[in-house]
């Protein structure tokens, strides 16, 4: 479908053998039934030596002789089945293996099996110690437990050991610390108690311990996994190309991180700017919602500056990438991002905040106790055994499991309502707020244009008109072809450039393009630019009858006002900071009944206006798309953005949401309300369990198999409570809050 | 209680071996595509059939 050549050896990586492998993102893979017809489909290709569709990931991965066949050849055969592809940039893909995930997932397996084999051992001592077996039998079960578990925890507990170690060498305490003391002592103790021939050992609860944690770990990493493979899918199906034209006139595409400032880049009529540059060549009209915010179009010629992002017209352009001067848009909104980012307060976690609470509080048990068996007049040695079971019981399992197990069903919750989590924290974050700001174009509204009012064209012309609109690659005329479903394209069109097009039907001229095109007065444009402020208007006109104004301008998303009405309903506090001007973000505000409302603000001013929010206490959720919303959205308490974002807003948002309507946005302040009820809970019951078990521990009571038993119970209840966020209401939203 | 000396040596051994099938299963790439791989137990590529699909592929 394009109409230069890709340079594919910018996305082919070198494979064994003379092969070359690909990765694309694949669009369409549905079910099962594609998987097999995309892999037949290629296999039957010469020289595919290997083609297999990842379902989970929407990928396809490709390995073929380079003499056989070609990039191309794989790509058109995949149309040819239905399906588009892009392949992925090799440079964008740092973690293509994935070697944390797998990590976790050997560590898991190796605590797993490891804990079988301990277990197998203390149930063997447990029911021998209450009926007859000798001490050496003991002793050399003891022995063999310690063979396993000294190697399993020092190679299962690597990323707790790194994690605690990290926190500690910067003076902060995470819930690595405690799980790391808590599994030494016990394996400490359990060794030295080997020794001196006693009853009891505690490996099988420190290794038990750790497989517990590495599941929470390893479920936790998966699902973020998956949401940042998912964003990748779209960022490469959004091909992040540019056509680079080359020094002997030829032109190719590349991928954007190829492109150096210099370069001239082709942008064809109806594509995205892909980079920032000074058109040297070319007229036409720039779109700039995406990177202002404002919808009316802006004429560019010879020595304009243009912005990645932009929508370009009905001409073609030549741009000559530019280097950062400092001076430009892109620079400003970089220089109040790196700000807003910097500027922006650590937010600690609450399992951390705690951790923070709990350490000290069990660590100063621990040392009580000890105190109070030596006072006691115990010796030394059986105090401080009773002291560490005090840390061993208190073994922060449930603690540990309590957040990360509700994270993970909540973003599950969160991935099927449409919206992807960028970071962490962000569920936490998005339980906090109560004021949510908007941008308005492309986060209100859709981010493109469609036709406002139908009323004055008959459905005969609208058809004509749409089929017209087929033969030109303006923005709006694709909006026109949306609201007309038209099809067939007409045979013969001539195009008068940036004026319209015209051809001939039924013997009668058929003109699309500019008012003035087909002989609009202004007075009539004034008149329509009352009703719909912002709109850009186009004619259409068939032979002799007057020609009739279309005006087009993005329109609000659909389930918009709904969804405001919902959030104003639950006590949010909503407003909307638009770069657009006044009289269109004035319509906007008034169809959706919101008083606070700011138009033509600057990427500078919104960060002040959110400064000024959080001055009030206020903790603002920023939803926005555009370049002039990334700092805000860097700045703000918690940030979501729309998929159809620019790049530098979706990566500064703390989430992404899909899809042409607003309620992700509801459904994820619901879903993140209830993760932090959960959570609370599950600290709750982490705590009463607490409570319950140290008097035991403090008293000298407590055996190996208590302990086992203890631990199992509290992270099962800790990741049933987790799991109800899922029974609860099956997903769906709006219950209670 | 001689029967140990046997018995301990097996445990452990059939426990190294899950290990080592998990961790051979994990580094040929049978954990990234979960699923995929529950579709695929369900298309017949495998199955030998005669005749018909060879001629219509040749």
């Amino acid at each position: 479908m394009n109409v230069h050549a890709r340079d594919w050896d910018a996305f082919v990586t070198p494979a064994e053998e003379g092969a070359v492998h690909m990765d694309l993102a694949v669009e369409g893979i549905t079910c099962a039934a594609c998987m097999g017809e995309i892999e037949r489909g290629l296999s039957r290709l010469p020289g595919i030596r290997k083609a297999r569709v990842n379902l989970t990931s929407q990928r396809l991965a490709v390995d073929w002789d380079t003499g056989q066949t070609g990039a191309d050849e794989i790509v058109a055969e995949l149309s040819r089945l239905g399906y588009t592809a892009h392949p992925f940039d090799p440079a964008s893909q740092k973690d293509r293996q994935d070697q944390t995930g797998k990590n976790l997932l050997r560590c898991m397996a190796v605590a797993g099996f490891a804990g079988m084999n301990i277990m197998l051992l203390s149930v063997s001592v447990w029911s021998g110690n209450a009926t007859d077996i000798t001490p050496e039998t003991r002793d050399f079960f003891h022995w063999l437990s310690a063979l396993i578990a000294l190697p399993t925890v020092a190679y299962s507990g690597r990323p707790f050991f790194k994690s605690a170690f990290t926190a500690l060498r910067a003076g902060r305490l995470n819930m690595d610390v405690p799980i790391v003391i808590g599994v030494t002592l016990a394996v400490g103790l359990s060794l030295i108690q080997t020794m001196q021939h006693q009853h009891h050992a505690y490996f099988e609860s420190a290794v038990m311990l750790l497989f517990f944690l590495l599941v929470g770990r390893y479920l936790d990493h998966n699902m973020r996994g998956r949401t940042r493979s998912f964003a990748e899918n779209i960022a490469a199906l959004k091909a992040e190309v540019a056509a680079r034209i080359g020094a002997d006139g030829s032109v190719r595409e590349v991928p954007l991180s190829k492109i150096e400032s210099g370069d001239m880049v082709l942008v064809m009529a109806g594509d995205r700017v892909p980079v920032d540059g000074v058109v040297v060549d070319g007229r036409s009209e720039i779109d700039q919602s995406l990177v202002t915010g404002e919808t009316v179009l802006h004429p560019v010629g010879k020595g304009t500056q243009v912005y990645a992002g932009t929508l370009n017209g009905d001409g073609t352009l030549k741009v000559r990438v530019s280097a950062a001067t400092g001076a430009t848009l892109l620079d400003e909104v970089n220089r109040l991002l790196e700000t807003a980012t910097q500027a922006k307060s650590l937010y600690v976690r609450l399992a951390d905040r705690a951790a923070q609470l709990y350490a000290p509080i069990v660590h100063g048990a621990a040392a009580v106790t000890f105190a109070g068996w030596m006072l006691a007049g115990a010796d030394w040695q059986p105090a401080l055994v009773i002291a560490i079971s005090v840390l061993i019981i208190t073994c922060p399992c449930a603690l540990g499991l309590a957040v990360p197990a509700v994270q993970v069903v909540a973003s599950g919750q969160l991935f099927k309502s449409g919206v992807l989590l960028n970071s962490g924290d962000a569920i936490e974050r998005l339980s906090d707020v109560d004021t949510i700001v908007f941008d308005k174009t492309g986060t209100l509204t859709t981010a493109e244009p469609c036709l406002l009012d139908k009323a004055q064209l008959s459905d005969e012309l609208l058809a004509l008109a749409g089929r017209l609109a087929l033969s030109s690659r303006h923005p709006l005329s694709s909006a026109l072809v949306k609201a007309s479903g038209a099809l067939r394209p007409f045979g013969s069109v001539s195009e008068t450039p940036g004026a319209g097009i015209e051809t001939t039907v039924d013997g009668f001229a058929l003109r699309l393009g500019s008012p003035a095109f087909c002989g609009v007065p202004d007075a009539e444009i004034g008149a329509l630019l009352m009703m719909h402020p912002g709109a850009s208007v186009i004619a259409v006109k068939h032979g002799a009858e007057p020609a009739v104004l279309l005006p087009l301008r993005q329109s609000l998303r659909q389930d918009a006002v709904a969804v405001m009405r919902e959030l104003s309903g639950l006590g949010y506090q909503l407003e909307i900071l638009s770069g657009d001007r006044e009289g269109a973000v004035r319509a906007v505000a008034d169809e959706l009944g919101l008083a606070n409302w700011q138009a033509e603000v600057k990427p500078g001013d919104k960060i002040a206006h959110l400064e000024v929010l959080k001055q009030q206490g206020r903790k603002v959720l920023m939803v926005g798309d555009g370049l002039n919303d990334a700092p805000a959205l860097a700045g703000a308490h918690v940030s979501l953005s729309p998929v159809t974002a620019v790049h530098l807003s979706q990566a500064a948002a703390d989430a992404v949401f899909l899809g042409d309507k607003l309620q992700p946005v509801a459904d994820a302040l619901q879903i993140s309300r209830r993760a932090r009820r959960a959570i609370e809970q599950n600290l709750w019951i982490s705590a009463l369990y607490n409570v319950v078990a140290v008097p035991i521990a403090v008293a000298g009571l407590v055996t190996p198999l208590m302990a086992a038993v203890a631990m199992s119970a509290s992270s099962i209840a800790v990741t049933a409570n987790a799991l109800r966020l899922r029974w609860g209401d099956g997903g769906s939203t709006r219950t209670e809050l | 209680m001689d029967v140990l000396i046997y018995l301990i040596p097996i445990a452990l051994f059939l426990g190294l071996l899950g290990l080592a099938g998990f961790l051979w299963s994990l580094k040929s790439g049978q954990f990234e595509d979960l699923e995929g791989a529950k579709w695929r137990i369900l298309e017949d590529d495998d199955l030998d059939v005669p005749a018909e699909k060879k001629t219509s592929e040749s």
